[in-house]
């Protein structure tokens, strides 16, 4: 039986903690290039001003990290303690792109953090620029390996399932590590924290300027985060659509959904600019659509298919069919272990095994689902398609607006005249939220879009929980939210208290006394 | 290509690897933590005892993070057992890991005392907490936990928070933690300049006998008074990881009948001796060499734990035949050969930089520093 308190419970869980955790990872990945850009600019020109740039965005850096360190270790903890059938499942697969992230770039990350805040001092400059670049890498790095893992979960390459382990298990390691959805999402993802990052520096620069404040400094800064945000911006866009690209090839009913195609078209599809999409009647209202446009971009060809939802629907219950085999082999096997005909017909269909779990997850027992049970579980690989379709909308307008706002900061920069226009200063400011509220629903398209599923076609996210009682996930639910609430207090009170103390407030730059690097109050 | 039987011994070796790389890195960490009102006085004091290990302790975290990474890789059947059965141990140890961070990089930001004195209590708390639970786990380890599984390889557990808190494993909880608040002491004494370090010094006299004292305790009651576990009928050494497939018996004591029992002993003889050393090293000003004898205890006192519960992973008192073993409870051959050639290249350099960070910051931090400069962390 599976108990959907728990399950909903777990699931709120690790959706509240994983999109905190996104709130400064991202902030950390792009961050870090600026850091490294500027002590360049710093080593190879020798000017005091870009250290000590380098040195108050640092500030900000370490209060964000850890905040970042804090929050990440409860995701990797969670696994274990809330998704423990899920660990055991796919833990062959999904467990080595973890472990390998920690030994080849999170150590790495952490280990030299420290020589940042702590080396100004013990090493030469050349080495200290060394030590940042590093950091810089291996946090990119970090991201791949995680992307990895999660890639895998929304294109399940390179494993099958053993029936004498009950788990999935690797049978080639280079088609995980090579899933062309991990190479899209890496890119992508790691662009949109350096847009992040470059926005953050960009908008607290805008109001050292607004208000007079720091002008060469924020000039110089400004500067920086102008190109760097423009290139990401550029990237984050074009590998968003290699992203679409490559799950019109591997996650069809989410490419669907985001759409809210409910019936194939006859290619090209046309792409819905607005509508409002209703699920219970399973159709879009005051769709506006642009025709052609969106099968040039899911099938980058005017003759490719996408297929709509109720098609989808159609599959999944041939699969749940298929899948209802497999699951009636395994029982048999169960009994006698030679049964050579089973273990033959296992084989054959196995690759539906996780439709089968579909009706699991409504807890019907496979073996005696009706026709009605099939049609259900079949309609559940729906997911919430108005969710999708506007989260799908609203971050792709945001970043349309990075590459306009980050080109013209360009221009801006390019002509010296970023404190020409106040409105601009203005709208560099109240711009800074836009790219958490982009990511965030970034992370919403792919992750509630592969809903049913925890490993899209494999395991079914209900079955995937720990056996704990709803009391146990509700109490440490409940503690999470009281103490990441506390962390949030204290975190927006210290960035906010030193963006506003500024480098001037922290006599860091002007110079003082020569070396005034004080990030303390005293 | 090694065989699947070689590649589980050598993952299980590894775990502990990592985790006595945890204890020595972190455990000074944790114990200077939980030990910071004690060793220091004022908030000069404060700042210097921690500037000991501010730079380099996220880094010695990350063998916390790889061990449980590794674990979920090589050993998923132990990863998914332990962390949800041990659910809400888990769950007080999350709330110490993250609440860390701030209590190190956020706790020189604001120079009010309050907010000081609130995350020395706080950085208390995380120093003291993490060492008290998973000494605690591992007590439960020898006494079996109560879970089953399924024919599909579900877990149930029964049993509650309270449940864990009996008294051999509050033994080897006491015992974690005093280990870590001699090694935080015996780094203390490396790093830092009188009147701290001498104050760790004079405490290593206090510390060292009491962790003596625990671990004998605790090495006496599992000799005597801890029934242990054997396997009877296993599916072989090289077989498809499901714990079902074998039959286990109880026996008469961990120590006098595990296979690896008089390995255990000897590892802890080796830890004792080490730790006698400690205070005596520290006594003649041998501050490096005193660190080093507690490192050796840590590390001798981790792997006889280890040693003296092979080849199992965690019992089963439920289900006895539901216990994990270094034989049914690994990944695949060939999870566990990848993961061998990726710690094969890695280890090797994490040690290096890890090293080369270290001679970086070498030195004592002084008083002197603390009050005229102040680091951007």
């Amino acid at each position: 039986m599976i108990d959907h308190a728990v399950v909903d419970l777990s699931r709120l869980q690790f959706a509240l903690t994983a999109m905190y955790h996104f709130l400064f990872v991202p902030l950390t990945l792009g961050l870090v290039f600026m850091l490294a850009i500027m002590e360049s600019v710093y080593v190879m020109t020798g000017r005091e001003i870009w250290k000590r740039m380098t040195q108050f965005w640092g500030v900000l850096f370490g209060i964000n990290f850890a905040m970042g360190v804090a929050t990440g270790v409860t995701l990797e903890f969670q696994f274990g303690t809330n998704w423990a059938y899920y660990s055991h499942y796919v833990g062959d697969v999904f467990g080595t792109p973890l472990a390998i992230e920690g030994m080849m770039a999170f150590f790495l990350e952490a280990t030299f953090i420290g020589l940042f805040f702590f080396g100004w001092d013990k090493l030469s400059r050349v080495k200290h620029l060394l030590v940042t670049w590093i950091l810089a890498f291996a946090t990119s790095m970090s991201a791949l390996w995680i992307l990895v893992a999660n890639a895998w979960m929304q294109n399940p390459v390179g494993a099958e399932f053993n029936i004498d382990t009950m788990r999935m298990e690797v049978t080639s390691f280079s088609a995980v590590f090579f899933n062309p959805v991990a190479q899209s999402k890496f890119v992508h993802t790691v662009s949109a924290g350096y847009v992040l990052g470059a926005m953050f520096v960009l908008s607290i620069s805008a109001w050292y300027l607004l208000k007079g404040r720091n002008i060469e400094f924020a000039k110089r800064s400004m500067t920086v985060a102008a190109s760097f945000g423009l290139a990401a911006a550029l990237s984050v866009v074009v590998l968003g659509d290699e992203s679409g690209y490559t799950i019109t090839e591997h996650q069809k009913m989410k490419l669907a959904a985001i759409e809210a195609m409910w019936d194939t078209e006859p290619p090209p599809a046309a792409f819905t600019l607005f509508g409002l999409p209703d699920l219970a009647e399973r159709k879009t209202h005051y769709a506006i659509h642009i025709p052609w446009v969106m099968g040039l971009i899911g099938t980058r060809s005017i003759d490719g298919v996408l297929p709509g939802i109720n098609q989808l629907v159609e599959e999944a219950s041939r699969r749940i069919a298929n899948g209802r085999i497999a699951y009636a082999a395994m029982q048999q096997l169960r009994m006698n272990r030679d049964d050579a005909a089973a273990r033959a017909q296992f084989e054959d269909t196995k690759g539906d095994l996780g439709y089968a779990l579909l009706l699991t997850r409504l807890n019907v027992d496979p073996l005696i689902a009706t026709q009605a049970d099939i049609q259900r579980a079949a309609d559940s690989t729906i997911p919430n398609v108005p969710v999708l379709f506007w989260s799908f909308r609203i971050m792709v307008g945001c970043g349309l607006y990075f590459i306009g706002l980050f080109a013209f900061s360009f221009w801006l920069a390019s002509k010296r005249q970023l404190d020409r226009h106040r409105w601009y200063l203005r709208a560099a400011l109240y711009s800074l939220p836009l790219p958490w509220i982009a990511s965030q629903l970034g992370w919403i398209v792919a992750e509630h879009g592969r809903q049913p599923w925890a490993i899209e076609g494999i395991l079914p996210t209900a079955l995937g929980v720990s056996s704990v009682s709803t009391g146990q996930v509700l109490t440490s639910l409940i503690g999470f939210v009281i103490f990441y609430t506390a962390l949030a207090v204290v975190d927006a009170f210290l960035m906010v208290r030193y963006a506003r103390k500024g480098p001037d407030g922290l006599g860091m730059w002007p110079p003082v006394d020569g070396h005034g690097n004080t990030a303390h109050e005293d | 290509m090694l065989d699947y039987e070689t590649l589980r011994l050598i993952w299980w070796l590894l775990i502990g690897v990592l985790l006595a790389g945890f204890a020595v890195t972190d455990g000074f960490d944790l114990g200077i933590a939980a030990l910071v009102r004690v060793l220091a006085r004022d908030d000069d004091e404060r700042r210097a005892l921690l500037e000991t290990i501010e730079p380099t302790w996220e880094g010695n975290q990350v063998w916390l993070i790889l061990g449980a990474g590794a674990v979920f890789a090589a050993w998923p059947l132990l990863y998914a057992a332990a962390f949800s059965g041990f659910y809400f141990a888990m769950f007080i140890a999350l709330l110490a890991f993250i609440l860390r961070p701030g209590g190190f990089s956020f706790r020189n930001k604001v120079r009010d005392p309050r907010w000081r004195n609130a995350w020395d209590w706080v950085l208390t708390f995380t120093g003291v907490v993490p060492p008290l639970i998973f000494g605690i786990a591992i007590g439960n380890l020898f006494l079996g936990v109560p879970f089953r599984y399924d024919d599909n390889l579900r877990m149930t557990y029964e049993g509650g928070l309270l449940d864990l808190l009996t008294p051999f494993p509050l033994l080897v909880g006491v015992l974690a933690l005093g280990m870590l608040l001699m090694h935080g002491c015996a780094w203390a004494a490396v790093k830092s300049e009188d009147p701290i370090a001498a104050r760790a010094a004079g405490l290593l006299r206090w510390f060292v006998p009491t962790y003596i004292v625990l671990y004998l305790a605790a090495g006496a009651w599992l000799a005597m008074a801890v029934p242990g576990y054997a396997i009877s009928g296993a599916a072989g050494l090289d077989a498809a990881s499901n714990p079902l497939h074998k039959q286990v018996v109880a026996t008469g004591s961990w120590l006098a009948d595990g296979p690896l029992g008089h390995v255990a002993s000897m590892m802890a003889g080796v830890a004792i001796l080490a730790a006698v050393l400690v205070p005596l090293l520290a006594h003649r000003r041998r501050h490096v060499g005193a660190f080093l004898a507690s490192a050796t205890a840590v590390v001798g006192t981790i792997f006889s734990f280890g040693f003296a519960l092979f080849p199992f992973l965690m019992p089963s008192a439920l289900d006895p035949r539901s216990s994990l073993t270094v034989w049914d409870a690994s990944s695949s051959k060939l999870t566990l050969g990848l993961m061998l050639i990726a710690a094969v290249v890695f280890i090797p350099l994490i040690l290096a930089y890890t090293t080369w960070v270290y001679r970086v910051l070498r030195g004592r931090v002084s008083l002197q520093h603390i009050k005229q400069s102040h680091s951007m962390y």
